[in-house]
């Protein structure tokens, strides 16, 4: 983990063609309420980053500013060269790059499982339609349940319908992927089935921003691990460090609740 | 001595029985049937009973008699002596054409409202809001009564018609148009209208399967609409316009000539529509609103764009929640068009079931005829609307 962070200050002058999404001095407030504080963050190509920190500390909406699920009111961020402002097209332009998968998984219930995996491919990348389902079922196949293809999202477990969830964002071909608490929803046996997917898929090079509580699956994938605590990134390290050498009080004081048990 | 009661042996025989969930149902059944078979063959008994009291027995041989009265409204032909059965016929019409165009014009409406009473636009939302509570929370015969007070109070007599046009002339008689008159070239037309619906069906498929095969897809819905709409209508003009327009003359006090809509069509037609469209709205923002923001959410995310989130995840699923209550609409909106009566609309509450009933005395008959006529309506809209909840269920699991 070390080794790439070196060679990642070697390549300081490469990384600025490298950087995929850039935040910069970014507020958000929900009314009077500051959400986000002045959050500045840079992520790399293939870089994985874990977002954690206890509930209502803003890591969720922090994704989901990347893609303008919400909207910031102050700073910028661009994300693969295109700033996020109100301009819907630029606005779906990002959102066919960058794939998100839910607490909640957000399935269409009243369509089958493939039929969930084709409905972006062929609606908005105008896919043929056996095109699309042929690379919808090489997805299924990589979440391991291509044999669920025409069953509705209803007859599966919560394991599995976040598998499909994982499918359905990756038929887009995205070159980010967002989490958002992927496994916080599903039952202590189905928890493994999904990370293991998470991880596959971490080996091959995609982007990663994870908001999860999941620290076996940060200290196995991270690139780097990012705290959040009332609106603000409070500390940022890779893995090895963050966990056994906190730096701040705050993030102490987490560690210990969510290891401790 | 005293365990005896408990003892499963020792129970009395009704006692087993009736604790017992399978003949419970039963006898519950048996009873509630015998009461519903009792309480029909008192009434049966009692009808018939008092018939023979005063000498009357049951026959529908007067539907066959001269009616002996005008009615203003007759899509058919109809004089006053037609015979009461061609007067059922006039009602069944003039009930229907309220059903329909009520119908119609509520669900639009309805569907307006819901969409205004969701809109963040602070006027429009509120707007919508006014109007729902006002009209859902006023009787529709008050609404009947005042639109049409409105028309025949507030509009002027035929002599100082509004005049749309020189077309049409709104008058406190009705709305007098232009009837057409067709030419035979126009059948050209009406061909080209038909074969753009055909070629729009097999567009539709053919359109499928282009997307299918290649990705591309076609604006459908504009396509059709203007090989429906638009080449007839170009093919109308390049025509020469082959219909003539027999527009509406003032004669002596009334208008001649054109067709007219009575004020009592146009005052329960909107008063109907309006007072169901109230509720209809509330139905299809009820119905969007229950499908969760995180479907929304899921769709954008995929960068599906506002319009397609709508047509491909909300709207499926809102309709399936939308049909059922919008079916007890739909029935409502035909039932209460029986107060047609109020203004004096020929229904079938005031043809058959009124002045038919007055004249010749056969009030069980009368009244019989007018309550199957009305649950034959009620099943058959029920009807359409259960194939058409079970069409799109289908789709969900």
């Amino acid at each position: 983990m070390s080794n790439s962070t070196q060679i990642g200050t070697e390549q300081m002058n490469t990384d600025q063609d490298n950087i995929v999404i850039r935040i910069n001095q970014m507020h958000k407030w929900y009314g009077q309420f500051h959400v986000l504080k002045d959050i500045n963050l840079d992520v790399t190509r293939g870089e994985k980053i874990v977002i954690c920190g206890p509930s209502g500390s803003g890591k969720s909406t922090m994704i989901r500013c990347i893609n303008r699920l919400e909207e910031h009111q102050k700073g910028d961020i661009i994300v693969d060269g295109t700033e996020l402002t109100n301009d819907l097209k630029n606005i779906e332009a990002v959102r066919r790059e960058v794939g998100m998968v839910f607490q909640h998984f957000n399935l269409f219930p009243h369509l089958t499982v493939l039929e969930n995996c084709t409905l972006a491919p062929i609606w908005v990348r105008k896919t043929p339609r056996l095109e699309a389902e042929e690379i919808a079922m090489q997805y299924l196949e990589r979440v391991k349940i291509p044999d669920q293809a025409n069953k509705f999202p209803g007859q599966l477990s919560g394991g599995q319908q976040q598998r499909v969830a994982i499918a359905r964002s990756l038929c887009m071909k995205p070159r980010i992927m967002l989490f958002d608490e992927p496994t916080s929803a599903l039952d202590p046996e189905m928890i493994k089935e999904v990370l293991d997917v998470m991880i596959e898929l971490a080996s091959e090079g995609i982007t990663m921003l994870c908001v999860t509580h999941e620290m076996g699956f940060a200290k196995t994938v991270a690139d780097r691990v990012i705290f959040m605590d009332g609106g603000e990134i409070i500390e940022e390290n890779v893995p090895q460090e963050f966990f056994d050498n906190p730096q701040h009080e705050r993030t102490k004081l987490f560690l210990s609740q969510i290891l401790n048990h | 001595m005293s365990e005896t009661t408990l003892s499963q042996p020792q129970r009395n025989i009704v006692s087993r029985l009736w604790n017992d969930k399978e003949t419970r149902s039963i006898i519950i059944q048996i009873i509630a049937f015998a009461a519903i078979f009792a309480l029909f063959f008192y009434m049966v008994r009692n009808a018939v009973i008092n018939l023979e009291a005063i000498g009357k027995d049951i026959s529908f041989d007067f539907l066959w008699q001269p009616a002996s009265y005008d009615i203003s409204q007759s899509l058919v032909e109809y004089t006053s002596r037609s015979s009461h059965f061609t007067a059922m016929i006039v009602g069944i019409i003039n009930t229907l054409l309220i059903a329909v165009f009520g119908i119609l014009l509520s669900t639009v409406l309805g569907f307006l409202l819901g969409v205004l009473r969701l809109s963040k636009n602070w006027v429009t939302n509120k707007l919508a809001y006014v109007y729902i509570e006002y009209t859902r929370n006023v009787p529709v015969l008050l609404h009947i009564l005042l639109i049409h007070g409105l028309i025949v109070h507030a509009l002027p007599l035929p002599k100082n018609a509004i005049n749309v046009s020189d077309a049409a002339f709104l008058t406190n008689r009705g709305f007098f148009l232009p009837s057409p008159e067709i030419q035979p070239l126009f059948w050209f037309v009406l061909a080209l209208f038909v074969m753009g619906i055909i070629f729009s069906i097999w567009f539709r498929s053919y359109a499928k399967r282009v997307q299918d095969e290649t990705g591309k897809y076609y604006p459908v819905f504009w396509i059709s609409l203007s090989a429906i709409m638009g080449f007839p209508l170009i093919m109308y003009f390049l025509l020469g316009s082959p219909i003539d327009w027999q527009i509406p003359e003032l004669k002596g006090f009334n208008y001649k000539g054109g067709m007219v809509i009575r004020p009592e069509f146009i005052a329960l037609w909107i008063a109907l529509s309006c007072y169901t469209a109230a509720f209809i709205g509330e139905i299809v923002r009820s119905g969007i609103t229950a499908v969760s923001w995180g479907q929304t959410e899921a769709a954008s995310a995929l960068g599906v764009s506002r319009g397609r989130t709508l047509s491909l995840v909300v709207i499926p699923q809102a309709l399936r929640i939308i049909i059922p209550p919008l079916t007890s609409q739909y029935l409502n909106i035909t039932k209460n068009s029986s107060l047609a009566i109020a203004i004096g609309y020929m229904d079938i509450v005031a043809t058959i079931g009124g002045i038919s009933l007055n004249q010749t005395g056969r009030e069980m008959e009368c009244m019989t005829i007018v309550l199957l006529l009305y649950l034959t309506f009620s099943l058959l809209i029920s009807a359409f609307m259960n194939w058409y909840n079970k069409r799109i269920k289908l789709t969900e699991r």
